[in-house]
């Protein structure tokens, strides 16, 4: 009886699966210097933005698709997506009031309408619909203590010295077969800038969602703290349901000089495919950060979606006593596959990293934590604490730990603890023996198991986080 | 309360109970002891309800209820509770958190009002006094890094606070030192009135001493094979369960 209700709970549906029915602007599928320069040209870009894009593209044609990680998936056709796409708009828009209404009432659909997050939650939010931004918020707000909030695209046209300065300077177009393809192609994402000692009155969100079939969509965040700044970012995305899969290259930089923190959250819920593991995104991350002297970043991620993750947030401890830290919760179901983890290089004195990746897997869902800890000759006194966990829902699952350690310096300390448990029958009858039914019990287990994690997301979003796992946690934490 | 007839029951298709038949009145303590292998534990995880016990003839009735119909968690928001031999370990689950959610299905289910967190922490605090566990406790997660002693006395804590009609203990004096056991002990006498009945499933007499059973029972065999008062138990003590055994032989000559 137990074990069906596991099964029940595991096979629920994706049940963000709806097609806004838009106009789009779309370019022929296909990827060459041509498609380049249309889409810079779209763009209505300077020289320089373009000359990044054909440099990168003319490296990626030299290089490998990975496959070292620990996922299988048929070739991807990089000629037969089309690399943009955006919904057609008739003018620029000065309020919300303008935004299409069915754009608004896809958000709607997804709970995250933007008057009710403008009222309510003193968020502001840059949605990125496909890969245009169509609505800005609380920009003026953000403007008075000097904040740059803005789609990448407006960053190109209004901040061109912030974003030559920093773009490419934490992954250089050269890093890797995806994120040199989304230098090459990437259409928009977020920009944030916080200038020097400020402290970013409120939490900043974009929520990006797929929407155009066979739409790779190839964000590009840079967001840049100054000396002494600090910002809280929060990511987060559901994509509606699709049956081909759709190809997903994103770039993420963090920069935080001197005594600058930033904290980055991401939930995301993008379509993991059907039942029978047809359909489903494919979603392949560079996420990184550069810290500076005394800096902190932070890492915080919910994955709870797409048919393959491949995925890696990232701390270079460049200046002394700087911090990295690595939150994770990854949960595969059905045939979804994920291969995520973390690096954190040491390279200061002093620098401390810490990571706490969580992975659940049900269903026939595969999973796999790799994780590398790098302390460099120069990293005196560096420290590290490593813990994985992996908690297993049924028998068909899998999950897998690489830890990777190099250790160059002898002040080290290092601690990696790692477990596997099954959510087991003597879990679940002892909850229902004590009147609690089975689903409630599997919620409860499951989020106390990601307790740590869901501890450093921002309120709202950990609210969001366990609406993601499918369970409520009804007041469990404090 | 707990009317047993006939049973036979198992796991993986091993048959353990064979014939049991057992009435427990309301009001009533009743104690079930039986050598290793007799099949205690059986009888306490298929009247719980645990998969993989499966009850293949016989009956059980439950408070005019065929009790072997309903779903575990059926059972317990009915009154049934099962004070475990191995508590599991739920990381991350808070303690207080836990039983909250427990005491709240039960009381949805017996159409009371839920309490609310000031309510419960009251009755929490309370019952706590009765097993002398610390408020620490309450903040820690479920059986999580408790010694042996220490989680059976929040099996009994949680006893207290879900208020069963009918408390069967698994074995709960198994690793026990003598204070625990006093504790324990005490915490089934608090609960035991003219509403509640327990059943207590034991190997040795020692519980017995401080938790006095109107009958006890002596099961071998998957059967219920001698029954009496407090007096059989010290019996049992002094002759062993050698002497069940022997008499069981000479009645089957």
């Amino acid at each position: 009886m137990s074990s069906t209700t596991i099964e029940q709970i595991a096979s629920q549906e994706y049940k963000y699966g709806f097609i806004t029915d838009i106009e789009a602007d779309q370019a022929p599928p296909g990827l060459n210097e041509d498609i380049i320069r249309l889409i810079s040209a779209k763009k209505n870009e300077p020289e320089w933005m373009l000359a990044f894009r054909l440099k990168a593209f003319r490296h990626w044609l030299t290089m490998k698709e990975p496959t070292w990680a620990n996922i299988k998936y048929g070739p991807i056709d990089y000629q037969a997506t089309s690399y943009y796409s955006a919904p057609k708009q008739k003018k620029k828009l000065n309020s919300l009031d303008e935004v299409d209404p069915e754009l608004r009432a896809t958000f709607a659909k997804l709970g995250i309408s933007l008057e009710e997050q403008k009222r309510l939650s003193n968020v502001a939010v840059d949605a990125v619909f496909d890969s245009v931004s169509v609505a800005t918020t609380f920009r003026t707000e953000l403007a008075k203590v000097g904040v740059i909030f803005c789609s990448f695209s407006d960053a190109v046209q209004n901040h061109p010295d912030l974003v030559k300065k920093y773009l490419g300077s934490v992954v250089p177009y050269t890093d890797n077969f995806f994120a040199t393809l989304n230098s090459a192609v990437f259409t928009d994402g977020s920009f944030c800038y916080i200038p020097k000692g400020v402290r970013c009155p409120m939490e900043l969100s974009t929520y990006f969602r797929i929407n155009s079939a066979n739409t790779g969509q190839f964000e590009r965040t840079l967001i840049v703290a100054d000396e002494g700044a600090t910002v809280s970012y929060l990511e987060g995305c559901t994509a509606p349901m699709r049956d081909e899969n759709q190809l997903h290259a994103a770039v993420v930089e963090l920069v935080a000089l001197d005594n600058a923190s930033i904290k980055y959250s991401t939930v995301q819920n993008w379509y993991p495919g059907d039942k029978e593991g047809r359909g489903g995104i494919y979603n392949f991350v560079t996420k990184r950060g550069k810290a500076f002297k005394n800096a902190k970043l932070s890492w915080t991620q919910v994955e709870t979606g797409s048919a393959i993750t491949w995925k890696y947030p990232s701390c270079i401890l460049q200046g002394d006593n700087s911090i990295g830290e690595f939150y994770s919760v990854a949960l595969t179901n059905h045939h979804q596959q994920a291969d995520t983890g973390t690096k954190m290089i040491h390279l200061g004195k002093n620098t401390r990293s810490t990571i706490v990746s969580k992975g659940i897997s049900a269903g026939r869902g595969q999973q796999t934590y790799r994780g590398e800890v790098k302390i460099m000759k120069s990293a005196e006194g560096a420290r590290n604490y490593s813990q994985c966990d992996s908690l297993l829902l049924g028998d068909k699952c899998g999950a897998h730990t690489f830890p990777y350690i190099e250790v160059r310096n002898s002040t080290a300390k290092m601690e990696h603890e790692a477990s596997t448990s099954k959510i087991g029958e003597d879990q679940l009858f002892y909850c229902q023996q004590r009147g609690i039914s089975a689903e409630d019990a599997v919620s409860m287990i499951v989020n106390g198991f990601c307790r740590e994690v869901f501890k450093e997301l921002p309120m709202e979003f950990a609210v969001e986080a366990t609406k993601l796992l499918g369970v409520s946690l009804e007041g469990s934490v404090g | 309360m707990l009317d047993i007839k006939d049973l036979y029951a198992g796991i993986d298709g091993k048959e353990i109970l064979k014939g049991l038949t057992l009435h427990v009145g309301t009001g009533e303590v009743h104690a079930i002891m039986g050598p290793n292998g007799s099949g205690k534990s059986t009888l306490a995880n298929v009247l719980a309800g645990r998969p993989k016990y499966v009850a293949t003839s016989g009956t059980v009735t439950y408070q005019g209820k065929d009790l072997l119909a309903l779903p575990a968690e059926e059972r317990a928001r009915e009154g049934v509770f099962l004070a475990m031999q191995y508590p599991v370990e739920i990381p991350g689950v808070n303690n207080i958190y836990f039983l909250k959610a427990a005491l709240n299905s039960v009381r949805k289910h017996q159409g009371q009002e839920e309490l609310d967190a000031m309510e419960f922490l009251q009755l929490a605090r309370e019952k706590m006094k009765l097993v002398d566990l610390d408020e620490a406790f309450m903040n820690r997660s479920v059986n999580e890094g408790f010694s042996g002693g220490e989680k059976k006395r929040n099996e009994i804590f949680q006893m207290a606070v879900l208020d069963p009609k009918l408390a069967i203990l698994d074995e709960t004096d198994s690793g026990l030192d003598i204070d625990a056991l006093r504790i324990v002990a005490e915490g089934v006498n608090a609960l035991a009135s003219e509403k509640h009945s327990v059943l207590v499933i034991t190997h040795y007499q020692r519980l017995l001493k401080y938790l006095v059973p109107d009958f006890v029972h002596v099961l071998a065999d998957g059967r219920i094979v001698k029954s009496g008062g407090k007096e059989l138990a010290e019996e049992l003590e002094q002759k062993g369960y050698e002497w069940i055994e022997g008499e069981m032989a000479t009645a089957s000559r």
